[in-house]
């Protein structure tokens, strides 16, 4: 809410620079966004007269004006089309300052120009786009600062008001935080309204059907209304507000619904058929052109003010165009009224016209507020000479709020806050607040909805005293160890191990397009949508966390980044049948690309990884059903029988899709994998005592035959002696024969108790021979 | 024979300053002291010497014997000094060349600022706890203190699945869950990912995180909630760090706060960063309302509890002086690899 601060000075005596307000007032709870003093930004800009206007020598659409600004005349070049001889208008002269940047003489097309006329826009006071030059009525004195002449002397602050404090949503609301951090009294006095002879209900009759949505309907009438516009200090505070003027009756409901904080409304009365107001939910289908001229359509859920055939407001959100307050309009009624906040905020949600009027109703407005804010409408109708007010109130309301009572424990609110204020100050700060102190209890005024218990009571005791006088202490109690739970503990160290590896970690977002499944090639899987998603590709939940890495993929393939091993521990969302919530797992995907990049370079990263998890043995199996990858370089990884990960290289068909031309490698692994298989404990092993034999062996066989076979023979040979195998070379050449490689083994023998000779090896290499050339037909190769 | 042997000694003087190398030396040492040498050469003619000048003759021999063994290794450590030398100076390189590249790889920058805080707040007593991303409305906003319909759900854009599922739009239902399972006292963070219906720009993103933190036990205060923030500010930014403390709105805490820090980037003077201001905002926080304590069956009477939330982005982009968040989730490796 923006106010200028001579309108608050209005009810409380402060006197304080600018920034200091700003400080305190959001110290004490209502955060100050700015605080601007107009004009600081036009410099030498005065109030001139155009004496002669001639064309330019060369150029059409400029003109050369001789202007008067006071102590002499001056040329200006301008290519306004509304000026004219006798304007009065502001003057930027020469060497001075605009919002819009400095003006200094020059020339325009060879014709020398010593300032510029100025436009609203210019001087940074449009409420609209500007049509040329502002022009001036005549009664400014020429030469006069514009600031002066303009009144761009206040100073105005936007407060940002919290959702729970509609009532500071007004001049006085703020005025009374004013007072109470500064101290000092509120100045506030009694609407007093100047009736004619005639009676209210002579002229209208009010009837409130739907007593649910409306909980007061407060109207009064003005008689021989004499449309006009608002004197300057009443446009210029609403203005400030950032409130268009429009005449008098309109700028009258809407500066008491700045200062009050109580929207109000006027119809022109000769448009209420029956001459009657019924409060009522409309019917569905019924329609009304709101005063923004448009259409709307309305259903049995929105509360409509209609006369007797028609709607002519939306309740609480905007009146309507057929009711409107027109030059001739001669009666009028005012409508000061209380509507079901959340009834207000679906009708304004479902029709999209939030108004100034539906923001205050719908945080929920003080009942009790609604006579005093008409009565202040009446009071300005006086004031302004802009009619007679028809004497009598017509007041529905079955009944009224009642004023909140609190305990009143002082000693409970020090132990709460852990201070130390004294209870007198505490009725002190009540008392700034209208909080009144009856023996051990709290009355909390009507427009203070928000203080509902004791914690609320505290604040306000906190926030006068000020937050920053509470003592910072540590807290007691009982000592509370902290630390992080195993799986935290993983996810640390899987980062670690692929920190030491050389990967970088990514952060992607969680959505995903449902497209996602075709652009990685795989039948679509249940997923969890979002109902009202940004956009049709961020429309899903992802079920994977590949397609994300692709993307980054990409990002960085499009970068022209040489080489990337990237990995994410990204959250994917599986979709329960049955269960409202998603099963929310980690996946583990890294990826690489790059010169060296290869499945091996992969299948390493799992390697290390398990290694470091201690999981020594894993199932393999080509993995061929899985289209992301590639059918030939793929493995599927079990553990305990389950299918806990995949290595391998993306197929070219699914990285065509993410535009990326490359080999790129993946390993994906379930991160629950990782939690129930790992094995953290460690025992030390005794160092060798013994020396270790080694054979080294090359066997020639069938292209098919993997070197996984071949280890799991090492592997399950019955022996204590072997201490580890080693793969050093595998060999294809004509000599050996299309279809057939060699393959080379380098073994370490070890006993933990003597050194072993050629007896203790021999036999257990000749074992392993031999059921390799049982199962696999492998010959021995000559080394 | 006198003669030919100080003849020897002489020569061999002569000879031994001009040795260059160790070749030189050793064809001198073969010279004079091997077995075909000069000295053994004039030595066979001792039988030919009287009983008396044998002796003499025996004894000169000697010390010229010495003489040239000394010569012969004074000089080998010369030249094996001379030559080690000469190695080094032959090997002389560039030490200014490019060392040679191993690999390291490196967390996200996020990662990194997370856990920096969560080591802050482990080592006040905090346990870290998780809660899911999709929600249930009851969570996330009724037993909050934000029923259907409360004006402060606006500000919130809430992705929905169905009408009482969504993504979370902040952790604080972690508060809940936390307390539903676990009676006082406690005292947790729960760092996670929050969604809110905003389009990407340098500062809004749809997916972001936050760090929830709740205490709750007997006697806590106001001025303990101070405290703990005031120490974490002080160990994440350094004690000359000033902080504030000003009133604000939440609807699952009373009293509410905001908590600024002294601009880090211009020390509370006031610049570009924190808009003029001299404080730039860091979290939220406040006394857990007590209609979240007894929703979650902890009674407020007994009890009493602080939470606070803060963004992590915001501090890692004030962190590292990163002026666009969309940077954090487009993983570029050369945004990645400088942190």
């Amino acid at each position: 809410m923006k106010v200028q601060l001579s309108w608050i000075k209005d009810f409380v005596d402060i006197d304080v620079t600018p920034k200091q307000f700003a400080e305190d007032i959001t110290m004490s709870g209502t955060m100050v966004e700015s605080v601007e003093q107009q004009g600081e930004d036009i410099i030498n800009v005065v109030v001139g007269k155009i004496l002669k206007i001639e064309k330019h020598p060369d150029a059409d659409k400029l003109v050369v004006c001789q202007v008067d600004v006071g102590e002499e005349v001056v040329q200006i070049v301008t290519g306004a089309q509304n000026v004219f001889e006798g304007a009065v208008i502001p003057v930027a002269k020469d060497n001075s300052i605009l919002p819009v940047g400095k003006i200094k003489k020059g020339k325009l097309r060879g014709v020398e120009s010593c300032g510029m006329l100025c436009s609203e826009e210019e001087l940074g006071i449009a409420t609209k786009p500007a049509e040329g030059i502002m022009i001036l009525d005549d009664s400014y004195a020429i030469g006069t600062d514009i600031r002066e002449a303009l009144n761009l002397n206040e100073c105005i602050a936007e407060f940002e008001i919290t959702s729970n404090r509609p009532d500071c949503l007004s001049v006085i609301g703020l005025a009374r935080e004013v007072a109470a951090t500064y101290n000092k009294p509120l100045k506030l006095s009694v609407p007093e309204v100047k009736e004619c002879g005639c009676n209210i209900n002579d002229f209208v009759k009010v009837s409130v059907l739907d007593k649910d949505l409306c909980l007061r309907y407060t109207a009064r009438g003005v008689k021989n209304v004499k449309i006009a516009p608002s004197p300057d200090w009443l446009k210029t505070r609403l203005e400030n507000a950032g409130v268009r003027s429009i005449n008098n009756i309109v700028d009258i409901t809407n500066y008491v619904m700045l200062e009050y904080g109580q929207p109000m409304h006027a119809f022109d009365m000769r448009f209420l058929s029956g001459n009657e107001i019924v409060v009522r939910r409309a019917k569905d289908g019924e329609k009304i052109t709101t005063l923004d001229e448009i259409d709307r359509n309305l259903d049995s859920n929105m509360l409509v003010i209609a006369d007797g055939e028609k709607a002519v407001a939306v309740a609480g959100v905007m009146g309507g165009l057929n009711s409107e307050i027109k030059d001739d309009t001669a009666e009028i009624l005012f409508e000061s009224a209380n509507f079901l906040g959340s009834s207000v905020r679906k009708t304004a949600k479902k029709l999209g016209l939030r108004t100034e009027s539906s923001a205050r109703f719908e945080k929920g407005l003080d009942p009790h507020n609604t006579l005093n804010a008409i009565n202040r409408a009446c009071e300005l109708i006086t004031l302004l000479g802009a009619g007679e007010v028809i004497a009598g109130v017509i007041d529905v309301y079955d009944k009224l709020s009642e004023n909140n009572i609190i305990k009143f424990r002082p000693e409970k609110i020090n132990e709460f806050l852990g201070t130390d204020i004294s209870k007198q100050e505490m009725v002190r700060i009540f008392d700034t607040l209208e909080i009144k102190v009856d023996g051990d209890n709290l009355i909390i005024p009507t427009f203070r909805a928000d203080i509902e218990g004791e914690a609320d009571v505290a604040e306000e005791v906190a926030r006068i005293y000020g937050y920053n006088n509470i003592p910072s202490t540590l807290i007691k109690g009982e000592a509370i160890v902290g630390e992080k739970n195993d799986k935290q503990k993983t996810l640390d160290k899987v980062m670690d191990v692929f920190t030491s590896m050389g990967f970088y970690e990514a952060i992607t977002l969680s959505f995903n397009s449902p497209k996602i499944y075709e652009k990685l090639n795989i039948e679509p899987q249940n997923y969890v949508k979002i109902s009202n998603p940004l956009g049709e590709d961020q429309s899903i939940m992802r079920t994977t966390v590949i397609g994300s890495m692709l993307d980054t993929v990409a990002v960085n393939y499009n970068y022209r980044n040489e080489e990337a091993y990237l990995y994410e521990i990204g959250t994917k969302y599986l979709k329960v049948e049955g269960s409202d919530l998603a099963d929310e797992k980690q996946e583990i995907v890294a990826a690489m690309y790059g010169k060296n990049v290869n499945y091996y370079t992969a299948k390493g990263v799992l390697d290390k990884l398990f290694e470091q998890f201690g999981i020594s043995y894993y199932e393999i199996e080509r993995e061929t059903e899985n289209n992301i990858f590639h059918p030939g370089q793929t493995a599927k990884i079990l553990l305990k029988r389950k299918h806990c990960a995949t290595v391998g290289r993306v197929h070219p068909k699914v990285l065509g899709n993410f535009g990326i031309n490359i080999p790129v490698y993946m390993v994906v692994i379930d991160f629950d994998a990782i939690m129930e298989n790992k094995k953290t404990a460690k025992t030390y092993k005794q160092l060798p005592k013994f020396p270790a034999v080694t054979r080294d062996i090359a066997i020639i066989v069938d292209e098919e035959v993997t070197v996984r076979e071949i280890e799991d023979i090492i592997r399950r040979t019955k022996t204590n002696i072997i201490e580890s195998w080693k793969l050093f070379d595998v060999y294809r050449s004509e000599q050996i024969g299309a279809g057939k490689k060699s393959i080379a083994y380098s073994i370490v023998f070890r006993s933990i108790d003597k050194t072993l000779t050629d007896d203790d090896v021999n036999p257990v290499m000749d074992n392993i021979l031999n059921q390799l050339s049982e199962k696999f037909g492998a010959e021995l190769r000559k080394m | 024979m006198r003669e030919q042997l100080q003849n020897i000694k002489a020569s061999a003087q002569a000879e031994i300053n001009e040795i260059a190398n160790a070749e030189q030396l050793e064809t001198f040492r073969v010279k004079y002291l091997g077995k075909k040498g000069v000295l053994t050469d004039v030595l066979k003619g001792m039988g030919k010497l009287s009983a008396e000048e044998r002796p003499v003759i025996g004894q000169l021999a000697n010390e010229i014997r010495n003489f040239l063994e000394e010569s012969v290794s004074k000089m080998q450590t010369e030249i094996k000094a001379k030559e080690l030398e000469d190695k080094i100076k032959s090997e002389k390189i560039d030490i200014t060349m490019p060392g040679e590249q191993f690999v390291s790889g490196g967390r996200h920058p996020l990662t990194l600022v997370l856990d920096k805080l969560k080591d802050i707040f482990i080592g006040m007593g905090f346990s870290i706890v998780e809660g899911p991303e999709i929600e249930l409305d009851y969570y996330n906003f009724e037993a909050l203190n934000l029923p259907p319909d409360h004006p402060a759900r606006d500000t919130q854009d809430t992705f929905y699945i169905t009408e009482n599922v969504l993504l979370r739009t902040q952790t604080s239902p972690v508060q809940i869950r936390t307390m539903e399972q676990q009676k006082p006292p406690i005292r947790i963070i729960a760092p996670g990912r929050v969604f809110r219906s905003d389009n990407v720009d340098a500062t809004h993103s749809p997916v972001f995180h936050q760090i929830e933190g709740l205490v709750v036990d007997k006697g806590v205060t106001m001025a303990d909630l101070k405290g703990t923030l005031d120490t974490f500010c002080k160990k994440l930014y350094g004690e000359g760090i000033q902080s504030r403390f000003r009133p604000h709105h939440f609807p699952f805490t009373e009293p509410s706060a905001e908590m600024d820090i002294s601009c880090p980037a211009c020390h509370g003077k006031g610049c570009r960063v924190c808009k003029g201001e001299g404080w730039v905002e860091i979290l939220g926080a406040g006394m857990v309302h007590p209609k979240v304590l007894k929703t979650c069956n902890i009674d407020p009477e007994v009890y009493s509890g602080f939470a606070f939330g803060i963004g992590l982005e915001r501090v890692a982009m004030r962190q590292f002086d990163i002026d666009d968040m969309r940077l954090f989730y487009e993983n570029d490796l050369r945004f990645l690899k400088q942190f």
